[in-house]
C-alpha cells in the first residue's frame, strides 16, 4: 500500500526546517486582538503589518453593533445554501448596497472571497470556452478556472502584448473568451495596466473580469478599485471582490451589468452547494460598505500611510518589488534561510509581516510583505521602518560583508 | 522518435536548462516536475518559453496530463500541426 502522505514528505521537511529557525510562519496564533493593528502573539504585544486590514474597520463600533444585532435577530448561521433556505433579507440588502456602491446593475454575494472567484469563473466559463489569465493570478482564480472546465491560457504578468499575441492565435469562433486581471496583485502590490489591456479588448473582443480583492475600498475616487481609478469601468464586464480585506469580515462578491448576470446563481456550484454567509458577517459587511462610502478619509489615510512606509523603506536602501505605491509593499530578500531569519527577528522585535516564499511568489523571489492599514498611526509606520532598518537593512549589509569575506578568502 | 521529434526534444532540453539547476540528464521518460524537482509555477514558466519559441499555446489543462519529456514533445508536435 502506498501511504497517501508520502507525497507530502518534502513539504513536511521544509516546514520542520522553518520551525527549527523560530516561529511557525504558517501556523502563527494570535492569542488576543487588541485593535485592528495590535495583537498578542507569543506573549508579546505585536504591531500587525501583514493582515490586509486596509481600512482598519474590524473593530469599528457601528460594524460590531450591526453584527450583534444580526446575531440576535437572525441567529448564528443560516444552515442552508443561497438556493435553498440560506437567502435572508440581509443578503439581498448587502447585494443591493454593493451594486449601488459599484454602480453596477447586479451583484451576487458568496460565502468567502475564494468562493467568489471559484463561483464567478465556473459560472461564466464552461468547457467550450477559453480563459486567458495573468500568470501572477491568485490561487482562487487558478482554481476557479480549473473548476470551470474551460481551456486555460496563461499570459505573461501585466503584459498586454503577450495577451494580444495569444488572442491572435485563438479562433474567436471556438467559444467564449474571458480575460482575468487583478486590480492590485496580492504579493507585490502592482496594478494591472488596465488601459493597455482594454486596447487589446477592443482589438480582439472578449469579456473582461477584474478581481478587485486588494483594490476594493482602496483605489479610485469612489473606492471602487482599479477600474474606478483608471476611469475605465465601462470597459470592465465583471468585478470580483472580497469582504476579508477592506470590509473586515468574510465573504465575497461578483458584480456586472449583463442582463443575464443572475443566471450565475443557478449555474455555479460554489454558489449553490455551500451554506450562505452567516447573518453577523453579512451585517458587519453591510455596515462596512456604507462606511467605505461615507468615510473617504479612510482611504486617504491609507494612501498617506502607504506612502510613508514606501518612502521609509526606500530611504533605508531596501528594494521593494514595485515602484508604484500601494498598501501592499513587499521587500526583496536574498534567500529562504535569511528571509526566515529576518521574519523571526521582526516578530521577536514586535512586528508581524507576511513571509512569502516560492512557489507562492512571482519569479521565485523571497519576500517580506507588508500590508498597510488606515488604522496604523504614524508612530506605527515609523516603528515598522525602524525595525526593518535594524533587521532587514543591516541584515542585508551583514550578508554582503559576509559574501565579500568569502570571496576574499576564495 | 522521428527526426522532428528529436529536434523538439533537443530544443526543449535547451529551454529547460535554466530550470534544471541540479543538472539532471534529460531522457524521453524524464518526469519534468518530479525528476528535476521543480515546482508547478516553474513548470508553467518553462512552458511559456516553449510557447514563445514555437508560437503556440499549450493550455494549462493539457499541461495537467503532460508529465515526461516525451509527453511534452508529443504536445508540441500536435500544437504545431494544429497551426
Amino acid at each position: 500500500m502506498i501511504d497517501l502522505f508520502d507525497k507530502h514528505q518534502s513539504s513536511v521537511e521544509r516546514h520542520a526546517r522553518m520551525l527549527q529557525a523560530g516561529a511557525d510562519a504558517v501556523g502563527l496564533t494570535s492569542a488576543k486582538l487588541l485593535s485592528p493593528t495590535r495583537a498578542i502573539i507569543n506573549g508579546r504585544e505585536t504591531v500587525l503589518a501583514g493582515t490586509n486590514n486596509y481600512m482598519g474597520i474590524t473593530f469599528d463600533p457601528d460594524c460590531i453593533a450591526a453584527g450583534k444585532q444580526a446575531l440576535d435577530a437572525f441567529g448564528t448561521g443560516t444552515t442552508g445554501s443561497r438556493i435553498a433556505n440560506g437567502t435572508y433579507g440581509l443578503h439581498r440588502e448587502l447585494e443591493s448596497e454593493l451594486a449601488d456602491f459599484l454602480g453596477r446593475q447586479h451583484c451576487i454575494v458568496f460565502t468567502t472571497g475564494y468562493q467568489a472567484n471559484l463561483g464567478m469563473m465556473a459560472g461564466l466559463a464552461g468547457p467550450k470556452d477559453t480563459i486567458f489569465l495573468d500568470a501572477d493570478s491568485h490561487s482562487s482564480i487558478y482554481d476557479g478556472c480549473t473548476l470551470s472546465g474551460a481551456s486555460l491560457v496563461r499570459f505573461r504578468h501585466n503584459d498586454a502584448a503577450d495577451l494580444d499575441k495569444r488572442l491572435a492565435r485563438h479562433d474567436p469562433q471556438a467559444g467564449g473568451r474571458l480575460v482575468v486581471l487583478e486590480g492590485i496583485y496580492s504579493m507585490i502590490g502592482d496594478r494591472a495596466p488596465l488601459a493597455e489591456f482594454i486596447e487589446v479588448k477592443h482589438k480582439h473582443g472578449f469579456q473582461l473580469l477584474v478581481d478587485e480583492a486588494h483594490s476594493f475600498g482602496v483605489l479610485g475616487p469612489n473606492g471602487r478599485g482599479l477600474a474606478d481609478e483608471a476611469g475605465l469601468e465601462a470597459d470592465v464586464d465583471f468585478v470580483v471582490g472580497t469582504f476579508s480585506k477592506s470590509v473586515g469580515a468574510i465573504g465575497g462578491f461578483g458584480a456586472g451589468d449583463h442582463p443575464m448576470f443572475n443566471a450565475i446563481r443557478y449555474n455555479s456550484r460554489p454558489y449553490m452547494f455551500t451554506a450562505s454567509p452567516s447573518p453577523s458577517s453579512v451585517a458587519t459587511s453591510l455596515a462596512a460598505v456604507r462606511k467605505l462610502k461615507a468615510e473617504p478619509q479612510r482611504r486617504h489615510r491609507l494612501a498617506a500611510n502607504s506612502r510613508r512606509l514606501f518612502d521609509g523603506f526606500h530611504s533605508l536602501g531596501l528594494e521593494t518589488c514595485c515602484d508604484t505605491v500601494s498598501p501592499v509593499i513587499a521587500v526583496k530578500c536574498p534567500d529562504e534561510p535569511s528571509t526566515i531569519g529576518m521574519w523571526n527577528a521582526l516578530l521577536e522585535a514586535g512586528v508581524y509581516v507576511n513571509i512569502a516564499l516560492p512557489p507562492g511568489t512571482p519569479n521565485r523571489q523571497c519576500l517580506l510583505r507588508c500590508s498597510v492599514s488606515a488604522a496604523h498611526t504614524q508612530a506605527d509606520i515609523d516603528r515598522i521602518i525602524e525595525l526593518f532598518g535594524d533587521v532587514v537593512a543591516s541584515g542585508a549589509k551583514m550578508l554582503d560583508a559576509g559574501q565579500e569575506k568569502m570571496a576574499q578568502r576564495a | 522518435m522521428t527526426s522532428s521529434s528529436n529536434e523538439i526534444f533537443a530544443k526543449l532540453s535547451e529551454l529547460l536548462m535554466p530550470f534544471n539547476s541540479n543538472g539532471i540528464e534529460l531522457k524521453p521518460d524524464t518526469e519534468i516536475s518530479v525528476d528535476l524537482d521543480i515546482d508547478s509555477v516553474s513548470v508553467m514558466d518553462f512552458v511559456m518559453e516553449v510557447e514563445d519559441h514555437y508560437n503556440i499555446d499549450i493550455p494549462l489543462n493539457v499541461l495537467a496530463d503532460t508529465h515526461t519529456m516525451s509527453d511534452l514533445v508529443k504536445v508540441v508536435e500536435g500544437r504545431i500541426a494544429q497551426g
